[in-house]
């Protein structure tokens, strides 16, 4: 324990994702694709919830992927700009009656702001230090969300009741699917934006600073701009998806966006495999219907039931769902040479 | 001022308890370079098990050794079993095996003693400590335990071989290596070791919060919060750090307004994080440079 500084050759801690292996080739894609615009023809109201509940919770793991996986700066308050998200679409469709479509891009703004402005003090900090940064947001969001003053607009404790959209033009379709064909389209244009991003410029620039910042800026990235600008543009898909939220669960109260909910996305993140992108569907499928089957394997063993099973998961793919499709390329590509 | 000195010493009696939990944190992230999660779920079943002893007819400070020992077993069991065979995951994976084992233990915990609050005993009694109303005998006990348990520490690291070699298999693994210190045991007992002073912070926390499953859940935040804090390369800053969170915490909350015992927490810890935006390797830590 001495004050000489140490000089260590530390590997990053978050491995390096070649691009190309960030996302699913074509074939895959559409029928990922197929599936889920066909299944809920065929599908019961609560079932199409839940799809729809695995579609905004993974774009929330997505949103956490591009800050993690593609710039390699840690978050565990992903939470709070969910959280900003939903009071936003919220407040914006209840007290103001606006369309619940112009709330959605309205939240992502907003929040890509928060995240900038949060970026920049956290600039300074890395690893273990800026998780504990974002944690202090996350457990300080549920209680600045009762604040008083802003009880007219927020509702206080009581939380806000949000009219779910009945479905346009006189489609014969019922509330719910509406609501899961417009969320799909959403991710489906935040996916293909996501994609499009860490593959430009700015997305490279992501990569340089997760891999290894000296040599980034070395190379004259500008390290500050990017980082921050990851932080924002993870906030602001973070806050369309808690918007989304907020419409399919007719509800939004301070302690549905506590720290809990950040662990969960990490999680999501984990198992669907850091860096991957499509994976964060798997992940998300993942913390929604895992702790349901340990409910029904054990009631009083719940916990650990699901402790067991994510302790499985992670023995055998150490790596996510991205290991799986791998080993699945691979077996394919042995298959066609046959 | 009366006021102001009054606040600072519950402050620091509050502290004491974080003090412990930091040092925790602040041992196993030594050893193995990452923040343990589960840690405070650890320290709970511990504490259960010399509740349970205690309840079998065992004294106190037969439990209290009996609990250590079986903690020290328990943390190289749970590194042997469960996280070696993680030992080359990526990071963040073993960051979800944390919460996994954190569910884990606080589910079983919940199944065999369930979620009613217990009594815990203290050994130091619990009247007013040298006339002062604001702290305890039990709270200056706890004071007392952390300064024995940091000084111990120290010459342990300092001045025994297994404490160079551990902090050697930290610092520089492959080097430590080559001179024939076996690195992957050295991790297992920095677990150990963890893990027993997690259950003598339990011990000493159960009698201020009551004993049940979920007990540890705010106390490791605020350990967490005074580790990095502290910088977590020093088990002084820890402590230190601890010290320094308890009185934040209370100040907080006597001096500005509108702030209850809700925003306690957010503003001690924006508080933390202007101190690391000043300097980002806490307090006490070391400044490491990374070599490109």
């Amino acid at each position: 324990m001495s004050a000489v500084e140490d000089v260590v050759t530390e590997a990053p801690a978050v491995e390096a994702v070649p691009k190309r292996a960030m996302t699913l080739g074509t074939g895959t894609s559409v029928v990922v694709l197929l599936l889920l615009l066909v299944v809920p023809v065929f599908a019961k109201n609560f079932v199409i919830f839940q799809l729809t509940q695995l579609l905004y919770l993974g774009l929330a793991v997505l949103a956490l992927n591009i800050l993690t996986g593609g710039s390699g700066q840690f978050s565990l308050g992903q939470s709070a700009f969910y959280g900003i998200g939903a009071y936003i679409t919220a407040v914006m469709m209840e007290q103001f009656n606006i369309p619940y479509f112009l709330c959605l891009p309205v939240a992502g703004v907003l929040c890509f702001g928060v995240g900038f402005l949060f970026g920049q003090p956290a600039l300074r900090l890395s690893g273990v230090y800026l998780a504990l940064a974002t944690f202090a947001l996350a457990t300080a969001m549920p209680q600045l969300l009762k604040l008083n003053f802003l009880e007219p607009w927020t509702g206080g404790v009581q939380g806000l009741v949000v009219t779910k959209p009945d479905a346009p033009f006189g489609l014969k379709m019922s509330q719910d699917m509406w609501l899961y064909y417009f969320t799909l389209v959403v991710v489906l244009a935040i996916y293909i934006f996501s994609v499009n991003l860490l593959r430009s410029r700015s997305g490279r620039a992501f990569m340089a600073i997760r891999d290894n910042e000296i040599a980034a800026s070395a190379m004259g990235v500008n390290v500050a701009l990017y980082k921050t600008l990851a932080f924002g543009v993870s906030a602001g898909i973070t806050g369309v998806a808690g918007g989304l939220s907020a419409i399919a669960v007719q509800f939004v109260a301070p302690d549905s966006f506590t720290i809990t909910l950040a662990i969960q996305l990490f999680l999501g993140m984990v198992v669907g495999g850091v860096g991957w992108l499509p994976g964060s569907i798997v992940g998300a499928a993942f913390i929604i219907f895992v702790p349901n089957i340990a409910e029904g394997i054990s009631k009083g063993l719940s916990g650990a039931v699901f402790g067991v099973l994510l302790f499985l998961v992670i023995y055998l793919v150490p790596h996510g769902a991205r290991q799986v499709a791998i080993l699945g390329q691979q077996f394919a590509g042995r298959f066609r040479k046959n | 001022m009366e006021l102001f000195t009054n606040q600072v010493l519950a402050g620091i009696a509050t502290g004491a308890i974080y003090a412990c939990m930091a040092l925790a944190v602040v041992m196993i992230y030594q050893a193995i370079d990452h923040l343990n999660f589960a840690q405070g779920e650890m320290a709970m079943f511990s504490t259960f098990i010399s509740w349970q002893l205690m309840q079998w007819g065992v004294p106190y400070w037969g439990a209290f050794a009996i609990t250590l020992a079986l903690s020290f077993i328990g943390g190289i069991a749970i590194e042997r079993i469960l996280f070696k065979p993680l030992a080359k995951a990526p990071v963040l994976t073993n960051v979800a095996g944390f919460i996994a084992l954190f569910a884990i233990i606080n589910s079983s915990a919940g199944l065999i003693w369930d979620f009613t609050i217990k009594q815990y005993p203290t050994p130091f009694g619990s009247s007013p400590f040298l006339g002062s109303q604001l702290i305890s005998t039990h709270q200056a006990g706890m004071i007392g335990v952390t300064v024995l348990l940091l000084l111990g520490l120290y010459f342990f690291f300092q001045y025994t071989r297994i404490g160079l070699a551990m902090r050697a298999a930290a610092s520089v693994p492959e080097s430590a290596r080559l001179v024939g210190i076996n690195t992957s045991w050295m991790i297992a007992l920095g677990w150990g070791m963890a893990t027993a002073i997690g259950a003598i912070a339990g011990m000493l926390i159960a009698p201020v919060v009551f004993l049940e499953p979920n007990m540890m859940g705010g106390v490791l935040i605020y350990g967490f919060a005074a580790a990095v804090l502290g910088g977590l390369t020093s088990p002084f800053g820890a402590v230190v750090g601890g010290f320094l969170v308890g009185i934040f915490e209370n100040l907080a909350g006597t001096y500005i307004p509108g702030v209850g015992n809700e925003l306690k927490l957010p503003i001690a810890l924006a508080l933390i994080i202007s101190v690391l935006v000043v300097k980002p390797a806490g307090l006490f830590g070391r400044h490491i440079v990374k070599r490109v």
